[in-house]
């Protein structure tokens, strides 16, 4: 009888997946010297922002897709998508010039792009396929020297910045995906907050692809100076498309001396439908440094889309006495796979590191949880804590945990923890028996699992990330 | 208030009721007892809807709806309450909010606007002081870490928070001690009403010390072969269950 009710699966609600009709400006399909170098001059960048695009374009003709994860991804061909798409009215000043399609769009998606009526104090920079499309309370932030603006923008107003942490976190080499953005990456965000600043609202950013065979890639930087702090959050979605679109992002924390940086994700790329046809491939390349003494940085994310996630938040702890905390849930359902955990890289003395990995499968979907813990010779008292839990609804979906572990100190204290669980009949029949349906009951088990991720994730988002969590599994059980 | 007629249930092909008759007025508490594997509390599954159990045969009506027709969260919702006999943990899941959803469905059935936080809090307060239950209970997650006996109370808690028509009480006497006995038998007839009946399912004889029963039921192999007063239930303790299945099989 289990069987029965698990077997019953319904269509997901996806409630972002409509498309924009906007007057869009597309680059050809194809990728060569010559697309980088046109990405280039469409965003007016200087020479040694185009050389450092060829760079890791001539690397990333050496390079192969990495096959190492639990992930059976189909075929790519990098020469049928296009490299850039943007809204054909760049730059606006004010939100008057922004194109009425675009401020109803962000709107139906419930981000607000009107400072007035942005009342829940959250700074957000909208990004549309390729560009930047607004970014609000700029000036209000400026006033306490705080960058927040485009990562095109920035090229062009902070340089030196740019030039100095851009891929200091993620070399150009770093791997397959990563490279690949180094080439052809359109927008993303750029974060600054000075020396001292307490950063006074939550920054965010909000990632939409809109543009038909189009891959996003994003990459956003956020520098975070001595006893500074700032917490950050990023969104995605995506129309409902049924070709599958590839999103290939870096993000780059940079946190010096006693800073502390709060960075989290609800990503809900389109997952594709329930036959697994379209979604969002989403191959992200996500690193932070302790730099300084004392630093602080968090990751949390909340993986609900895409169809295939590749995905490491990954944190060097440099600084001494830093610190790093991971915080994960991943949902997958119907035909959708992850392959998604950390890498804590302990450099610094008395370092330490904290890891709760939360996977939740349904459907026929695949779910792993990979993490590295390394501790380097020098890293005196280094303390890592990791537990990676998993929840299955049904039997056909699988959960996979891979927790590698390098430990060259001897001082070193690393736990690892690991639990696999069903949601089963007697817990939904309890709910039942209580005048609650099965649909609330498997959303109220699925939220109480993921709870203590949850928690740590800032009010708004929270309640958001609940509500997702309940949809994602909409029709999963019975 | 209910009236089973003829049911005959299986579970995995094994038929476990084979012909039970009861009916069950407002106002009464029946007593089934039985010996093990008798089928008592496979008669609280199938009265409450669980799907791991298939009735072949029979009627089964709730103030006059045809009960079995009901998804298990509507049998709720009409006001049919199951002590479990073993109460599920639900990790993660604050008893609060696993009872305040719950309250707030049974309103939502009734057309009624979801309960303010205060009232619940209220509400709650009240009925926890019915089962001498731990403030503290409240705030941890559904079952998880609780005694036996915390279970057992956590169990007649809700049953008062969502005051039902009927309560079917599954072998709530076992894994208590005395006291436990005692607090949760309080608590149950303090609920009691003309208006709602309870159906007490128990191997012995000790609950219905506390508990006292209108009509005592004897299940034996699917089937009530015998239905008494409350005096039945104490020839049960001293004389077991044999004569009983010599009657039945002499037949």
């Amino acid at each position: 009888m289990s069987a029965d009710i698990l077997q019953e699966v319904t269509q997901n609600d996806y409630k972002y997946g409509f498309t924009t009709d906007i007057e869009t400006d597309i680059i050809p399909i194809g990728l060569s010297e010559d697309v980088v170098r046109l990405i280039s001059k469409k965003k007016n960048e200087p020479q040694w922002m185009l050389d450092f695009r060829l760079k890791a374009y001539r690397h990333w003709l050496t390079m192969k897709m990495p096959e190492w994860a639990h992930l059976d991804i189909p075929e790519i061909d990098y020469q049928s998508i296009a490299y850039y798409a943007a809204p054909r009215k760049n730059a606006p000043k004010s939100l008057d010039e922004v194109d009425p399609e675009l401020i109803k769009t962000f709107e139906k998606l419930g981000i607000p792009l009107e400072e007035r009526m942005a009342l829940s104090g959250i700074a957000v920079d909208a990004v549309m396929d390729s560009v930047s499309v607004k970014t609000t309370f700029k000036e209000s932030l400026g006033k306490l020297g705080i960058i927040f603006c485009s990562f095109s923008e920035a090229v062009e107003n902070h340089p030196d910045l740019v030039q100095k942490y851009m891929s200091s976190v993620v070399p150009y080499t770093d791997n397959f995906f990563a490279t690949l953005n180094c080439a052809v990456f359109s927008d993303g965000s750029f974060v600054y907050i000075p020396k001292g600043v307490r950063c006074p609202m939550e920054l965010s950013t909000y990632f939409r692809i809109n543009a038909i065979n189009t891959g996003q890639f994003e990459r956003t930087l956020i520098i975070a100076d001595d006893d500074s702090y700032v917490s950050y959050l990023e969104g995605c979605t995506a129309p409902m498309r049924d070709e599958n679109q590839l999103h290939a992002a870096i993000v780059e924390i940079v946190a010096m001396k006693n800073a502390e940086v709060k960075y989290s994700t609800v990503q809900n790329w389109y997952p594709g439908d329930k036959n697994g046809l379209g979604g969002v491939y989403n191959f992200v390349t996500k690193r932070g440094i302790c730099k300084g003494e004392n630093s602080k940085l968090s990751w949390t994310q909340v993986e609900t889309g895409s169809a295939i996630t590749w995905k490491y938040p990954s944190c060097i702890l440099l600084g001494d006495n830093s610190s790093a905390e991971f915080y994960s849930v991943a949902v997958t359902n119907h035909h959708q796979q992850a392959d998604t955990g950390t890498k804590m890289l302990h450099i610094g003395k008395n370092t330490s590191s904290h890891i709760l990995s939360k996977g939740i499968s349904a459907g026929i979907s695949q779910n792993s949880y990979r993490g590295l813990v390394k501790i380097n010779p020098a890293a005196e008292n280094a303390r890592n804590f990791s537990q990676c839990d998993s929840l299955l609804l049904g039997d056909k979906c699988g959960a996979h945990t891979f927790p590698y572990m390098e430990v060259n100190n001897d001082t070193a204290i690393v736990e690892h923890e690991a639990t696999t669980s069903k949601i089963n009949e007697d817990q939904i029949f309890y709910c039942n028996q209580r005048g609650i349906s099965t649909e609330d009951a498997v959303g109220l088990i699925v939220n109480g699992y993921a709870k203590d991720v949850i928690n740590k994730l800032p009010m708004e988002f929270a309640v958001e990330a609940q509500k997702l969590l309940q949809i994602t599994l909409e029709g999963s059980v019975g | 208030m209910l009236e089973i007629k003829n049911l005959h249930a299986n579970i995995n092909g094994k038929e476990i009721l084979k012909g039970l008759s009861l009916s069950v007025n407002a106002g009464e508490v029946h007593a089934i007892m039985g010996p093990n594997g008798a089928g008592k509390s496979t008669l609280s599954s199938v009265l409450t809807g669980n799907p791991a159990f298939t009735v072949t045969e029979g009627d089964v009506t709730f103030n006059g709806k045809n009960l079995l027709e009901l998804l298990p969260e509507d049998r709720s919702r009409e006001g049919i309450f199951l002590s479990f006999q073993y109460p599920v943990e639900i990790p993660g899941v604050s008893m609060v909010n696993f009872m305040r959803t719950a309250v707030n469905e049974h309103r939502k059935y009734k057309n009624l606007e979801p309960m303010s936080a205060s009232d619940f809090l209220k509400l709650q307060r009240e009925k926890k002081e019915l089962v001498e239950m731990d403030s503290k209970l409240a705030n941890r997650s559904v079952n998880e870490g609780f005694s036996g006996g915390e279970k057992k109370r956590n169990e007649i808690f809700q049953m008062a928070m969502l005051d039902p028509k009927l309560s079917i009480l599954d072998e709530t006497d076992s894994g208590l001690d005395i006291d436990a006995l005692r607090i949760v038998a309080n608590g149950v007839n303090k609920l009691k009403r003309p208006d709602n009946a309870s159906i007490v399912i128990t191997h012995y004889q000790r609950l219905l010390d506390y508990i006292v029963p209108d009509f005592v039921h004897v299940l034996y192999d699917g089937r009530i072969v015998k239905s008494g007063g409350k005096e039945l239930a104490l020839e049960l303790e001293e004389r077991g269950y044999d004569w009983i299945k010599k009657e039945v099989e002499g037949e």
